[in-house]
């Protein structure tokens, strides 16, 4: 059970960046998540944490111990494949003995800890068969007991339920959770799916184009994205950014958008410039006296909630709104922001503008 | 009526590709036999028009099977005078069976010793360049080598002409090095002629494992060379087994070279074969049962082999 710091974490393949100049840090006992779309620097990250990759530069602090150059054997991390990666030519038992094995611990010691392990994860009954027959699930357990089994500092998933099938998925996230919840150990998961992200991790982190965009709560990357990547990669659909060119007085808790006041959070620096009003879906009503009109273009329809999607003045927005609600298309209607909700982003930079809402959320 | 299926052969379809697999055995297996037999006959027998096949019958087309060539192929052999003969009684039945033809055995050829040196050398080169081929591809295979495009074509041009092409320096560099006539020397040389084609083969093969396996063991607290070992070797005993099924077949049936650079410390068996046709004319039956003995050892482990040949021992492990 560890905590771990990642310090100015860098790597680099030849003259292609992996991954920049990334901090962040892995409480004691945390389900943390590294999020991001393919190719982002996600799995490097990761892999530079279990020492299957050596960092160009920075430092990875376990337990307050620098461990970025020290071979995997000697971190005492455990790693789950996307691929499962089971040993084809061993069966179940001896798959998931194998790290015990390598410490050379006695041969009935081992055995008791695959028979605990087999236990927590339900696979007592399928030690002794061949790895090839297994179901995707089954391959699952088989590869986090092997993970679990010789207790490590820290688990590291790389995607691991991206290899099953979408049904399954959801039961094996459960599973997972409540794996994590009964041993408490400190676990890293890759995954590029945001509400897998959300609805499994304490933290997370989102990165990009190798730099960690945000880091923090679900809530918090929800509710006060640091970038508009982030606030547009989080939640489905997606933020709705506004865009319009603008003055922002420090202390300003409204802006002029096309020529109409909209209220924001208490603004706390100035700005001039191209801006975009980030406002997510479902803090958006439909009100026909509201001052900021747009056309219905379209609307999806959800059961308890519909998508209405909306041309306006900064560009289509689409509102999440009750589904007992008429909206016709064609049909002209006004807007309401929930104004303690929004976040008002610089076009040019992407960045975040600090206000009331998420001042102490945003690093740097 | 029968139903219609698209991953099922029809019967008639299953027939017909049994038959033809069976036709094609029937016709690459008569020669194979027809010396197995030949290697049984006597002299007579063998070149006795029309031919003989059926063993032990008394019909026109059958012959007695005997030992003679056998026994020609591992002796030497003197004719001598009745009075000899009837002085000297048989010593064994091997001795018996040369009295036919007024002859006594004087000693053990050289075939014994030519098919031993064949053995050293066929399957010293094959461990050899499998060994060093398995170390080569895995290298390649997994690691960032510099130039490793330009190493791998240099390897490979090796086989870019026939090497009896290169027999004359290859043969005033073996004089010079002392390797001429030895069992280092051609266990060398078969070793540099094979060893692209392990090389190439078998890192297709480790191409082919992922190299999460590896990963997954340095992660289980496994070093790197345990790793290759314990996770990728067994994983690769395809590819090993029939690369070394491939090099053996090649150093065990070389021709050129073994008459070039052996004369008699370390002749292999296929130079000698031949000189059994001076020893005493034309002995087709001791040719024969010296090919007959020469094919075994490769097909003895070709069989020994078949298993991991046949094996696809990574199904379904990784989801790909």
């Amino acid at each position: 059970m560890a905590q771990i710091v990642i310090k100015n974490l860098k790597k680099q393949f030849g003259d292609f960046t992996a991954v920049r100049e990334s901090s962040f840090t892995i409480e004691d006992g945390e389900f943390f998540m590294l999020l991001g779309p393919s190719g982002c620097g996600k799995t490097t990250t990761l892999r530079m944490i279990a020492g299957l990759e050596l960092p160009t530069s920075g430092e990875i602090y376990l337990d307050g111990e620098e461990i970025s150059q020290r071979p995997p054997s000697q971190r005492d991390i455990a790693f789950v494949f996307q691929m499962f990666a089971l040993y084809p030519h061993m069966n179940v038992r001896k798959n998931i003995s194998y790290p015990l094995v390598s410490q050379g611990m006695p041969k009935p010691a081992v055995k008791a800890k695959v028979a605990e392990v087999a236990g927590i994860l339900g696979i007592e009954d399928i030690l002794d068969r061949p790895v090839g027959g297994l179901s995707g699930g089954d391959r699952q357990r088989v590869a986090l007991g092997r993970a679990i089994v010789r207790e490590p500092k820290a688990f590291m998933m790389d995607e691991p339920l991206g290899a099953l099938d979408a049904e399954f998925r959801e039961h094996m996230a459960e599973e997972l959770r409540a794996l994590h919840d009964r041993m408490g150990a400190t676990t890293v998961y890759v995954t590029h799916d945001q509400l897998e992200a959300m609805q499994m991790g304490d933290k997370i982190v989102v990165m990009n184009n190798a730099v960690v965009e945000q880091f923090g709560t679900p809530q918090e990357i929800y509710d006060k994205p640091a970038t508009m990547f982030v606030a547009d990669f989080i939640g489905s659909p997606s933020m709705n950014f506004l865009k319009f060119h603008g003055k922002l007085d420090g202390g300003a808790s409204d802006v002029a958008m096309h020529n109409i006041q909209c209220a924001v959070p208490t603004a706390r620096e100035p700005f001039e410039g191209d801006m975009a009003f980030g406002v997510r879906p479902e803090h958006i009503q439909l009100a026909d006296d509201a001052a900021f009109r747009g056309e219905v273009l379209a609307t999806e329809y959800l059961g308890t909630t519909q998508i209405v999607t909306l041309k306006t003045a900064g560009g289509d927005v689409k509102a999440r709104v009750p589904s007992h609600q008429v909206a016709k298309t064609g049909e002209t209607v006004g807007l309401n922001f929930n104004a303690a909700t929004v976040t008002l982003f610089d076009r040019q930079s992407g960045r975040a503008l600090k206000s009331e809402l998420n001042e102490g959320v945003l690093h740097g | 009526m029968s139903s219609f299926s698209v991953n099922e052969p029809s019967n008639r379809t299953k027939w017909f590709a049994g038959s033809l697999v069976i036709l094609y055995a029937i016709i690459t297996m008569i020669p194979l036999v027809w010396i197995a037999l030949t290697g049984f006959k006597s002299p007579a027998d063998a070149i006795s028009y029309p031919p003989k096949y059926i063993i032990g019958s008394d019909s026109e087309a059958g012959f007695q099977p005997t030992l003679e060539g056998y026994v020609n192929l591992f002796t030497t052999r003197t004719r001598q005078t009745q009075e000899f003969l009837d002085a000297n009684p048989p010593e064994n039945w091997a001795d018996e069976i040369v009295r036919k033809y007024d002859m006594v055995i004087v000693g053990p050829s050289k075939f014994g010793e030519r098919f031993l040196n064949s053995v050293i050398i066929g399957f010293g080169s094959t461990f050899l360049s499998v060994f060093l081929g398995t170390l080569a591809a895995y290298a390649f295979s997994r690691f960032k080598i510099p130039l490793a495009d330009d190493l791998l074509f240099f390897i490979l041009s090796t086989r870019m002409m026939p090497p009896i092409a290169v027999a004359i320096p290859i043969f005033l560099m073996f004089r010079n090095l002392g390797l001429s006539d030895t069992h280092l020397g051609m266990i060398l040389l078969y070793t540099a002629v094979n060893i692209s084609l392990a090389v190439w083969l078998l890192k297709s093969f480790i191409d082919g494992i992922p190299t999460e396996y590896e990963e997954a063991a340095l992660i289980d607290g496994y070093t790197r060379f345990q790793a290759f070992y314990k996770v990728v070797l067994p994983q690769a005993a395809t590819g090993i087994a029939s690369t070394a099924i491939f090099c053996l077949i090649f150093a065990w049936n070389e021709y050129a070279f073994a008459v070039l650079l052996t004369t008699a410390n370390a002749q292999t068996a296929p130079p000698f074969i031949p000189t059994i046709i001076g020893i005493g004319g034309l002995d087709w039956p001791a040719i024969a049962a010296g090919v007959t003995l020469f094919l075994l050892p490769v097909m003895i482990f070709t069989i020994l082999l078949r298993k991991h040949l046949l094996r696809g021992i990574t199904f379904g492990a990784v989801r790909k």
